[in-house]
């Protein structure tokens, strides 16, 4: 793999939780590197650490030791102002319970991440509307996401993950909340819409029934990646059977 | 991003009311209390400020307020008219006596003797006959307050209000008789009797028999003289007290600041509604940052500097603050509105508006503060949490 062409290259990652009288190591020695236009999902036991390598790739945990770069920049060593912004323009996030503004409609939400990178707030949920038609929600703009079904708040969610045209997005479970078929449909919204050449996802799952949309699955234990397979070639039904 | 600051505080209702009426409370408390604090001071000093002619007052120099009477000599009057710079000056009693009813019962009463000549110090306002009425014989002016209630005839029906004392009617003030020629209004005194006005003479008869009787001179300085000069000189060449109208206001206030309890039991209903709207203001101000604090996190894991969302927390609290503020001044207006024909004192100057904006303002910071805190201290990797 062509270093010009990677997202993410994280080397030796150690993350250690000290909450007072233990010690946690949630992330031992992590490498993995993940390429532009790439679908990595990241899989492993509940407590493995998948969460935390995810949140030390987006740039929202600082990691004890190691380097993780992110389009070639090290984010832990950039002044936090810096972090801030890179974080606004070039990561896109997707969470299990979707964490949309409950007082803003659709738009509004899609709209937040251009309104945090300085655009004005019409245009922005102009642009806003726009993606949302992408993700099938054209009539829905004013909806607030208690109106809508977990399928299509987690479609807004998307929308606001890729409207700022981010280099990556992040997806902590973007499924498990969600029942097969609907989480067939975001999953196929993310693999159709939200990937592209210059742009990567890291997906945490848990649900093996969307494994085949992964170009790469890597699979974590106990803080380590135990190993990465390409799921081109057959090898995930193996991890399907292990889980 | 301040629409979306707006959004989060509006979008949950109930929260939002809640926070609004916790500072509403306490801007009605913290402007409420000092403007029934503020009218009961007035109170004190109201009997001077109803007198309008005269420029100074004379007194003895122990007399501390204006119901701390302590009487001086006849002579005095002359000895102050003849102090250059006076235009006039006029003798008041008074005192407090007691009245006898038609009933047979007794009522404290405060009687004001005023010069029999030019009637100078009598009440501001006239509800019935004619202050020149007290030039005839026997004849005496009482306030409407008192007659209404207090020197009232009892009603025939036990427990009803009595009847009103009318001009005819007659009471008996140290066994002397006296007619009620007319009805005044005079403002409310700190001393809740009422008030009896006659002329210096028959106010004489009327107190028990003592060598000095004069409690004020009112003096009228001539025109273009400068006030403090002259009371400098009416002090020196007397020995007596001599105050400007304003002064002895300013005394009387004083002396009740300094020698009564009113102070210290308002101010601590005051700092009681500040803390109670503080904690309840702070208290919902504070959960509400709580219940949102993912929504933060989520604005915070997608590049919101902690200067912005310190923004949209001071947003946030200087408008439920503005509200709350507005409301608790507002019921405060209307309360005082709805109680202008009762016996309660209330005052609403406009510096109390500054007094109880600074308390919600206080209030506001000390919440917004709490939060922003909370908040700057958020990592954001908590959106990752279930
Ligand atoms: N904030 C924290 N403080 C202390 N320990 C933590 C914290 N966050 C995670 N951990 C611990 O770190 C380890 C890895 O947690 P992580 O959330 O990354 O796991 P995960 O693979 O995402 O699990 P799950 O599938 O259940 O979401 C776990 O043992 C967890 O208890
Ligand atoms: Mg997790």
């Amino acid at each position: 793999m062509n270093a010009d062409g990677l997202a993410v290259r994280c080397q030796n990652i150690v993350k250690i939780y000290d909450t007072g009288d233990q010690k946690v190591t949630a992330l031992d020695q992590v490498n993995l590197d993940i390429a532009m236009g790439e679908l990595m999902m990241l899989v492993g036991p509940s407590g493995c650490g998948k969460t935390t390598l995810i949140s030390v790739i987006a740039g929202i945990l600082d990691q004890d030791s190691g380097s993780c770069e992110l389009f070639g920049e090290n984010l832990i060593t950039m002044p936090s102002n810096d972090k801030l912004n890179f974080r606004a323009k070039n990561v896109g996030f997707v969470f299990q319970a979707f964490n949309l503004l409950p007082s803003l409609n659709a738009a509004e939400n899609v709209s937040v991440p251009l309104v945090i990178n300085g655009m004005k707030r019409a245009e922005a949920e102009r642009k806003a509307s726009r993606v949302l038609e992408q993700v099938g929600l054209g009539e829905r703009l004013t909806s607030l996401p208690a109106q809508l079904s977990g399928g299509q708040q987690q479609r807004v969610a998307i929308a606001r993950a890729l409207v700022h045209n981010p280099k990556l997005i992040v997806c902590d479970e973007p499924t498990s909340a969600l029942d097969h078929e609907t989480g067939h449909t975001v999953m196929a919204l993310l693999k159709d819409v939200a990937l592209q050449k210059d742009r990567a996802l890291v997906i945490v799952t848990h649900d093996a029934r969307v494994f085949n949309f992964a170009d790469r699955i890597a699979e974590m234990d106990d803080g380590h990646i135990i190993k990465v397979v390409d799921s081109a070639n057959g090898t995930q039904t193996s991890l399907k059977e292990a889980l | 991003m301040n629409h979306i600051a707006l959004k989060m505080l509006m979008g949950d209702k109930g929260k939002y009311i809640g926070i609004v009426m916790g500072l509403t409370f306490a801007s009605l408390i913290m402007t409420q209390q000092p403007a029934i604090f503020l009218g009961l001071m007035t109170r004190t000093f109201s009997f001077i400020s109803d007198v309008g002619l005269p420029d100074i007052w004379v007194m003895d120099p122990k007399v501390q307020f204006v119901d701390d009477i302590k009487p001086m000599q006849d002579t005095e009057l002359y000895r102050v008219r003849g102090i250059s710079g006076v235009e006039w000056a006029m003798p008041m009693y008074k005192g407090l006596l007691k009245a006898r009813l038609t009933d047979g019962t007794f009522q404290t009463c405060i009687v004001v003797g005023l010069d029999d000549a030019t009637l100078i110090g009598g009440p501001p306002v006239m509800v019935k006959g004619n202050i020149e009425d007290l030039r005839r014989s026997d004849s005496i002016i009482v306030d409407i307050d008192g007659a209404l209630d207090k020197l009232g005839k009892p009603s025939p029906t036990p427990g009803n209000k009595p009847i009103p004392l009318e001009i005819g009617d007659s009471l008996e003030l140290n066994d002397h008789r006296a007619i009620v020629v007319g009805i005044a209004k005079v403002s409310r005194t700190f001393q809740a009797q009422p008030v009896i006005y006659t002329t210096y003479a028959r106010a004489k008869n009327y107190a028990p028999r003592e060598r000095k009787l004069l409690s004020f001179v009112l003096v009228k300085a001539k025109k273009g003289q400068d006030l403090s000069e002259l009371t400098r000189r009416i002090k020196e060449s007397t020995g007596l007290s001599a105050y400007t109208r304003s002064e002895f206001m300013d005394l009387t206030y004083q002396y009740f600041m300094k020698n009564t309890g009113i102070p210290i039991n308002f101010g601590i209903s005051v700092l009681l509604g500040f803390i109670v709207g503080a904690a309840i203001a702070g208290q919902t101000f504070y959960n509400f940052t709580l219940d949102n604090l993912r929504q933060f996190g989520v604005l915070k894991a997608m590049g919101t500097s902690n200067w912005v969302l310190l923004r949209m927390i001071l947003l946030q609290a200087v408008l439920v603050g503005s509200i709350g503020y507005g409301m608790g001044v507002g019921l405060t207006a209307l309360f005082g509105y709805s109680m202008r024909n009762t016996i309660l004192a209330f005052r609403f100057p406009w510096q109390l508006l500054i007094f109880s904006g600074a308390g919600v303002s206080l209030i506001c910071i000390f919440a917004a503060l709490i939060s922003i805190f909370k908040v700057i201290r958020l990592e954001p990797a908590i959106v990752f949490k279930g």
